[in-house]
């Protein structure tokens, strides 16, 4: 596998030379960053090269970076003394190549945080059509070239992209059914945050003597 | 000539065949459908979002109720990611129980969905001869769990506890009387592993009257033969994996191709279809029984002689020794910092993929170093072949559409985690 994954880099290298932002190998897994404007041409040559094959698209995932690194208190606030640093958002490939039998970690960060946008890869790989959706819904991503760019896992006139970390875990609003006006309706959300366990951070071998 | 006007049909969300919450819109030509849209997100409970608040451990058992029909497939996917990114070694007794019972699970998964197929097409006997044997399999879940679905068995590190000398017995009540109580309890006199073995050498048979009743079936074949067909060009494209993959005719399966734990150790065949149709699906189903059967009396065999630790022994990991607990303060402060604040994993990201009995289950984890994940993204096989449901059911009848979202195998807890 280790061997594999050498023949991969080079011909990644070989194959896509400058556009590679990043290419980066751990825990037996391969991650190359590359520029959203370079993404269509890099996939399909992905997809098309004899020596890549990549004919699966796996899975298709969005990231939210805005508070990588960061501690919590206990009502579920982020403490912001270290904030981070770089493009807050970013949408996650995972390839797989059935004929060679290897998989890499494609990854490509939006340049604009406020209004995120990159191309859809649809017509490289069909499958991305639900999982472009998926990351339109719950990160606000704009997939440009998506012919079918709807909602798909949250409620019919849901409000907010539910995956940011901006956004509470609780929600906005909740539901109930109303017996004077015979019908559900919505109210702002009445659950106050809470965290039972904040998320800490320890240093390299934390504990071990 | 009456003029035929097209119209759009809602089926669902509420409906037996839809296997769950899906609500489809059907755009219909008389009975012939020509656009199929399916409305999923019924049952969306964030897991992904709820993981990003829980420790590492908390966030396990969720894993049990993405997909409720195979519980522990999906505990696999997850603590394996766990332990890849932090570097966690697992003994090899554990290595075993966990493939013995992923294809335990295998057999429920599949048992379940020929039940469930057969009852959509018209086969009702199968049902109950399905639920008579998972019976048996949700036992073997309850003895070495103590739940009978959602097990929360396999952790970071091992497996929960290793496995029971007994199986639990059935006492008398006002339903069962002393005869009937001693006929149920003729399995159970021996160990788990005897009980499980009593049922790899029973069930083969039972197998044998499934296909009796459906293989050659004239009616069963009428309804699946020809329908569905996907090509295994677009098979790929379509981002097909497990049985569906192989029903189309690639030999594609992960504990052959890139096996994890000890699947390389195992002596199995992986059954691939030809036509690529909902029968040929079927049949490479049934026969991944017989294959998981082979699996589990080769574990089986190895863990009746091979006694061993089933939990890692690093306490930043895995729980210490309950006994130790109870006398030393050092394993009392590990014990207690293991259960609130929960384990450290490394900063960096991870993919980790089994052979879902659904197809390909992934969780790619992304840790920024604290007690939480940062990002967990669970790749559900069902996921990307519901979303060919519009293009396989194009030109076919609304009858056909329920024989091919039975064979997809959806479940909706994974689909719209």
């Amino acid at each position: 596998m280790t061997t594999d994954l050498k023949i991969l880099k080079s011909n990644l290298t070989e194959a896509f030379g400058s556009k590679v932002v990043s290419l980066q190998e751990r825990l037996g897994e391969l991650t190359m960053v590359i520029k959203a404007a370079d993404m269509l041409s890099v996939f399909t040559r992905l997809r098309d090269d004899a020596d890549l094959r990549f004919e699966e698209l796996i899975d298709l995932c969005g990231i939210d970076y805005s508070t990588y690194g960061s501690e919590t208190c206990e009502d579920g606030r982020y403490l912001a003394d270290q904030p981070y640093q770089g493009p807050r958002f970013a949408t996650i490939y995972h390839l797989l190549s059935i004929t060679h039998n290897i998989r890499l970690r494609v990854r490509v960060f939006v340049e604009d945080d406020a209004m995120p946008m990159m191309d859809s890869v649809i017509g490289v790989w069909p499958v991305a059509n639900w999982y472009e959706r998926e990351a339109f819904d719950l990160y606000g991503t704009i997939f440009k070239g998506h012919p079918d760019l709807r909602r798909l896992l949250t409620d019919y006139g849901f409000v907010g992209n539910p995956f940011r970390k901006d956004f509470p875990l609780s929600g906005t609003v909740e539901m109930r059914y109303d017996a004077d006006q015979r019908r559900v309706i919505y109210e702002p959300v009445s659950v106050e945050p809470r965290e039972i366990t904040p998320r800490t951070m320890r240093e390299a071998q934390y504990g071990r003597n | 000539m009456a003029e035929i006007k097209n119209y759009t049909l809602n089926f669902g969300p509420q409906h037996p065949a839809a296997h769950g919450v899906l609500r489809l819109v059907l755009e219909l030509d008389g009975e012939v459908v020509e656009r199929a849209d399916p409305h999923i997100g019924l049952l969306h409970r964030g897991t992904e979002k709820l993981a990003e608040h829980k420790t590492f451990l908390q966030a396990m058992p969720y894993m049990d109720r993405l997909d409720y029909v195979s519980p522990m497939c999906n505990e696999h996917a997850y603590v394996m990611a766990v332990e890849k990114l932090a570097g966690i070694e697992v003994p090899i007794r554990a290595q075993y129980i966990r493939v013995m019972y992923d294809e335990i699970t295998r057999i429920l998964n599949h048992l379940l969905w020929l039940g469930a197929v057969g009852i959509d097409l018209g086969a009702m006997t199968m049902f109950f001869y399905a639920f008579r044997d998972r019976e048996d399999l949700v036992d073997a879940y309850e003895a070495v769990a103590g739940a009978r679905l959602h097990a929360a068995y396999y952790r970071p590190g091992g497996v929960y506890r290793d496995l029971p000398e007994v199986m639990p017995h059935y006492k008398e009540s006002k339903i069962h009387n002393a005869v009937d109580v001693k006929r149920m309890n003729e399995n159970r006199q021996g160990s788990l592993l005897d009980f499980i073995e009593d049922f790899t050498v029973r069930f083969p048979k039972h197998i044998d009257e499934f296909e009796t009743l459906l293989t050659d079936n004239r009616i069963w074949k009428q309804r699946t033969v020809g329908i569905g067909v996907v090509t295994p060009e677009r098979a790929m494209a379509l981002g097909f994996t497990g049985p569906m993959l192989r029903g189309s005719g690639i030999a594609w399966d992960l504990r052959k191709k890139q096996p994890y734990e000890v699947y390389d150790k195992m002596d199995f065949d992986i059954p691939v279809g030809v036509e690529g149709d909902c029968y040929d699906r079927y049949l490479v189903r049934v026969e991944e029984m017989r294959q998981s059967l082979r699996i589990i009396r080769q574990c089986i065999d190895w863990l009746r002689k091979n006694p061993g630790p089933v939990m890692a022994d690093d306490m930043k990991y895995a729980p210490p020794k309950r006994e130790a607990m109870k006398q030393n303060m050092e394993e009392l402060i590990h014990h207690f910092k293991f259960f609130t604040e929960g384990m450290h994993v490394p900063a960096g990201e991870v993919y980790s993929a089994v052979e879902h009995p659904k197809g390909e289950f992934g969780i790619y984890l992304a840790s920024d170093g604290a007690n939480k994940p940062y990002r967990m993204k669970i790749r559900a096989p069902g996921f990307a072949h519901l979303s060919s449901l519009d293009e396989m059911t194009r030109g076919h009848m609304i009858a056909d559409v329920v024989a091919i979202i039975g064979t997809q195998d959806i479940v909706f807890g994974e689909v719209d985690r």
